[in-house]
């Protein structure tokens, strides 16, 4: 535990270090809100489905965790390319702790991202349903940021450069966000892309803060609850199997 | 003698290229041992295999009596390393740094805080504990890197080419602390470099690798006398040859240098 705890410090310390990247990392998240939101507001309000900007923060609180833990795995690559990752390497720690406590960080950092779009909301006129859900939704918040910070560190152990990083996670990020039901109700789209959102796990992610948070849901909460469990259960193996077979 | 280092017909194979090619020797414990040999001689990997970060294809290695591959955990807490490039964190400060690399070896927190502080003065850098290692010269990363390796009281340090891009005056100060350390706490000190004065100054047991293969082991007197030559030098030219060694480099390494090009983060 003092080892997770202390790699996950580690973590804490740096992002607190660099406050220009995390007012950088609100500003895509405030434009998804403000552009898309009141750009197509009315459009949305026409066809009967109520308040887009409402409809809309669910969705770019889980972009947010989404962008920013996926991202987070460039911080093992800096730590090969830096040495820094040598001294955890030859340390008495198994490597599933090392994974995890960095993971954790980032996973933390994210959900804070995600906590500051939630409160900038409000100043746009989001309000929960039931508070008493605010907890619920924050918990399935937390499970996809360790998920996918587990991920993107898996794949920072695979590759070396800067560059394979963002080529696979462009790849990555932009489907699974645009098809995933974060910007749209999935109720009337074309049956294909029903059957694309259905096998992101994004999408239930964003149901279930959706239903937390504004009692609309598409998949219901234990569709929700064991897509993402399965989802989160997957991706820690892969980042703690990856991560095992770094070479010095 | 109690030998802490034991490598007998240690080999290490990738695919088809033997880079190491059962190789024997040992240290003595409380001893200052260099290990010498050309780019791309095997140095690098041995010294891999040594610190865990590679498995042996073949042979047997053991540090402080414990058997590298079976018993990976003890042999980590038995040494501490200076490796090449720096790996401290940047974005922290030297304080901070220290008391990560106490947390990873379970450095009892009761004994942490004043062990820091008895090494921060060691490598004169105590008054410099909250700074962030980015503001540090490279000498003075060196110099925090060894305060680090010796936290967890470590059997034996390794230097792999410690003293590798810094100016003189830092150069003897470092080799003047490793000369303390293994004096005063009777540690064993394992060494590589380019700087051929260094190690006959300093170690008292040398080995040097070439295409894989240990060519010569002694004291630098013994060298000297085997090759009939003045300077451990010309005995180390004399046993490795004169040619040029052109070491492909890594993807990583590569990529480590484009970085540096680039400039900091």
């Amino acid at each position: 535990m003092r080892v997770i705890y202390a790699l996950w410090l580690r973590q804490m310390k740096r992002y607190f270090r660099a406050r220009s990247r995390i007012i950088g990392a609100i500003g895509q998240p405030l434009l998804y809100l403000l552009a898309l939101g009141y750009g197509l507001g009315s459009v949305y309000k026409q066809g009967g489905n109520g308040n887009y900007v409402t409809f809309l923060v669910p969705g770019v609180m889980a972009q947010t965790v989404l962008f920013s833990a996926v991202f987070f795995g460039i911080n093992i690559i800096f730590d090969k390319q830096f040495g820094f990752l040598k001294e955890t390497m030859v340390a008495p720690v198994s490597r599933f702790k090392i994974m995890l406590g960095g993971a954790l960080g980032g996973a933390t950092t994210s959900v804070l991202q995600g906590l500051l779009v939630f409160c900038l909301s409000f100043a746009l006129g989001f309000r929960p349903y039931n508070w008493a859900m605010v907890p619920v939704a924050f918990g399935f918040l937390i499970v996809l940021s360790v998920a996918l910070a587990s991920f993107s560190s898996g794949v920072g152990a695979m590759v070396n450069d800067f560059q394979g990083f963002q080529a696979i996670n462009q790849f990555l990020i932009f489907p699974l966000f645009f098809l995933s039901g974060a910007l749209y109700p999935l109720t009337h789209v074309p049956t294909a892309l029903k059957v694309i959102a259905a096998i992101n796990p994004i999408s239930y992610a964003v149901d279930a803060l959706r239903t937390t948070l504004l009692n609309q849901t598409h998949y219901g909460l234990a569709k929700d609850t064991i897509a993402l469990g399965t989802t989160a259960i997957v991706l820690v193996a892969f980042g703690v199997y990856r991560f095992r077979k770094i070479e010095a | 003698m109690e030998k802490i280092i034991l490598a007998e017909n240690l080999t290490k194979q990738f695919g088809n290229l033997t880079a190491v090619d059962s190789i024997s020797f040992s240290v003595t414990k409380g001893e200052i041992f260099a290990f010498l040999g050309p780019n791309g001689a095997g140095k690098s990997t041995t010294i891999k295999m040594l610190t865990t970060l590679l498995q042996p294809t073949s042979g047997r290695l053991e540090l402080a009596g414990f058997d590298v591959v079976t018993h990976q955990d003890e042999v980590r807490k038995s040494f501490g390393i200076v490796f090449q490039d720096p790996s401290v964190d940047d974005e922290l400060t030297a304080l901070e740094n220290m008391q990560l690399h106490g947390a990873m070896y379970n450095v009892p927190r009761a004994e942490l805080g004043s062990r820091v502080e008895e090494l921060l003065r060691l490598v004169e850098l105590w008054e410099r504990k909250d700074s962030l290692v980015k503001t540090f010269s490279g000498g003075m990363k060196r110099r925090l890197e060894i305060a680090r390796g010796l936290l967890h009281h470590p059997h034996i340090l390794f230097l792999d080419e410690p003293t590798l891009g810094l100016d003189t005056q830092t150069r003897n100060l470092l080799w003047e602390y490793v000369r303390q350390l293994s004096k005063k706490e009777g540690m064993t000190i394992f060494f590589s470099t380019h700087y051929l004065e260094e190690a006959e100054q300093i170690a008292e047991h040398i080995a040097i690798i070439d295409h894989g293969k240990i060519v010569a082991r002694g004291t630098a007197a013994q060298l000297k006398k085997q090759t009939k030559t003045k300077s451990l030098e010309e005995a180390y030219l004399a046993l490795t040859g004169k040619e040029l060694r052109d070491e492909s480099a890594s993807s990583k390494d590569t990529a480590r240098l484009r970085v540096r090009a680039a400039g900091r983060r």
